[in-house]
């Protein structure tokens, strides 16, 4: 094993830097000059209400749309330029439900075990694994289509895992679902920063999934208002929450758990 | 956590191979027809419909106009034919251009439902992933095609054996031509409920305005214009190329054609689909919100 040292940690480039990013649809400007980096092994929470641009944001970070102003680098490889490169290294889980419904979780993971050229034996292994570690290895061969919002997730998660990447976008993961699936999600992607050391960009405009140690980018009407760790956002508020915090900054309450602004 | 355990998670690790390996370019394209294969399977009426819409052309609409359209011999028949005979090609067409129009339906609807991400997010290059989705397209179509053929043999519609075997690459061409097309469709189709009007206006057209139900020469002496347009459609080629494969023969000007063809609607699908020359980040329509 090779160890990495402390100053050659810092030369390498980060798990995701965003650089000066414009976008828009027609005349409708969505994103404007969105810039910030986040390190690697850290947990970073896109907090923004809806309509904010997070699903823009993560769009163009996973190429799905052309970044046509400014750049957006994965490990140092520009999406761009490399969207191989800087894919194969990203694991996604989208806001919308992503599963084929009529297919096994066995099937819908192997597939996308095939999207990234991973052969059969080696996924069906990944896969047991993964499933286990989600507290869904007995349903391997179910239906999508039998499972809670909660469970879907978890193999929504699994399957962004499956190819090992190191960095994971979760796009507002925890939406539709209940206390305790959100809890338990949540709980599962905070451990795998600790356990692995995976960077994780998570969106949400829920305040109570923010902790104190996460880095925090706040995103109000395409502007980045806020960019550091989230102690540190509060303290140059001059609050004592970051919801108090958010509120300052863009005027407009957040949401907590229960849907209601603060 | 340590900077070492991140970078044990790169594929090939930080100074591995950039790219795949041919290897890893199968297992996708693999992977992309067992998906398309087992929707199909799962879809047990969508096979069956398949099924029965050109079996009612052949047993009610052929013995209907059976006595009314007269077909002389023409290439690549050596001999007057039954009408049911005259039509199979063209019915094989249409097997071939509902299921592209339906496969790019079901593209429609991935990207609604949000499925058509996790293929476009692939790190594999965009414009594989389109083709590989297109040939699991053309691949069931193509196994419809030869279900119809096995009943309309009962019927009485019997080519030389040769002609099952030999027919399969022209199937595939029409197949690739129609479905890309479809994918072409899809991809400045922005809702499925828009999908069934551009439905109305391209496969009914392009059904009825070829030689898939009438000989060229029986339409050039009703009205010439309608002939001028038959011509300038490429599903005429597409079915006169499978009717003469069919016999054993090829038909180089519909070969030409449709490979041209071909390559215009892949091309545009492709280009349709690439996210720094396509329309669909000016759309937002991956299925995604703003």
């Amino acid at each position: 094993m090779r160890h990495v040292k402390a100053n050659e940690a810092a030369s390498l480039p980060a798990a995701l830097a965003v650089s000066a990013v414009s976008h828009a649809y027609g005349q409708k400007q969505v994103l404007s000059d969105v810039s910030f980096s986040i390190a690697r092994g850290c947990f970073a929470v896109l907090l923004g209400l809806n309509g904010a641009g997070k699903t823009t944001l993560f769009s163009l970070i996973s190429n799905l749309y052309d970044t046509r102003r400014g750049t957006i680098r994965i490990f140092g490889h520009d999406v761009s330029r490399e969207p191989g490169e800087a894919l194969r290294r990203l694991g996604i889980v989208f806001q919308a439900r992503t599963l084929d419904l009529d297919l096994s979780l066995c099937q819908n993971l192997s597939y996308h075990a095939s999207l990234h050229g991973i052969g059969r034996t080696e996924a069906l292994s990944r896969i047991k694994t993964l499933l286990a570690q989600m507290d869904m290895g007995d349903r391997l061969h179910d239906k999508a289509r039998s499972l809670s919002g909660g469970q879907m997730r978890r193999v929504e998660i699994a399957r962004a895992l499956l190819h090992r990447p190191p960095l994971l976008l979760l796009d507002e993961p925890t939406v539709g679902l209940d206390i305790q699936s959100r809890a338990e999600i949540l709980s599962t992607i905070r451990e795998l920063v600790l356990a692995d050391g995976i960077s994780v960009f998570w969106a949400t405009h829920l305040i109570d999934e923010v902790e104190d140690g996460d880095h925090l980018i706040a995103l109000h009407h395409g502007r980045v208002l806020a960019d550091g760790r989230v102690d540190e956002v509060v303290r140059s508020c001059g609050v004592t929450d970051i919801g108090a915090a958010f509120a300052m900054l863009s005027g407009v309450a957040p949401v907590q758990a229960g849907g209601e602004h603060r | 956590m340590t900077v070492q355990s991140v970078t044990d998670r790169i594929p090939g690790g930080p100074n591995g191979p950039k790219g795949f390996r041919a290897r890893q370019y199968f297992v996708c394209l693999k992977g992309i027809l067992l998906r398309e294969g087992l929707r199909f399977l799962n879809q047990r009426e969508r096979f069956v419909s398949s099924l029965v819409r050109p079996l009612l052309w052949l047993f009610v609409f052929a013995a209907g106009f059976r006595q009314v359209l007269g077909v002389s011999i023409i290439p690549p028949y050596k001999t007057y034919v039954m009408y049911e005979v005259y039509i199979t090609p063209g019915l094989c067409g249409m097997i071939l251009l509902f299921s592209g129009m339906q496969s790019s339906l079901s593209m429609v609807y991935d990207r609604e439902m949000g499925n058509m991400r996790t293929l476009l997010v692939s790190p594999f290059p965009r414009w594989f992933l389109l083709s590989s989705k297109l040939l699991a397209g053309v691949t069931v179509s193509i196994m419809q095609v030869y279900a119809f053929l096995a009943v309309a043999w009962f019927w009485g519609v019997k080519p030389p054996w040769t002609g099952y075997l030999l027919m399969l690459p022209a199937l595939f061409l029409s197949g690739m031509m129609l479905c890309s097309l479809g994918m072409l469709l899809s991809s400045v189709i922005k809702q499925l409920e828009n999908f069934a009007g551009i439905m109305n206006f391209v496969i009914f057209p392009m059904y009825f305005a070829s030689s898939a139900l009438y000989p060229l020469w029986r339409i050039q002496e009703s009205s010439p214009l309608l002939y001028k347009i038959c011509l300038a459609n490429p599903f005429t080629y597409a079915v006169e190329l499978i009717r003469f494969a069919l016999y054993g023969q090829v038909d180089w000007k519909s070969l030409m054609v449709v490979v041209a063809v071909t390559i215009l609607f892949l091309g545009g699908a492709i280009l349709a689909y690439d996210p720094s020359k396509g329309l669909l980040s000016r759309k937002q329509d991956i299925g995604g919100n703003a």
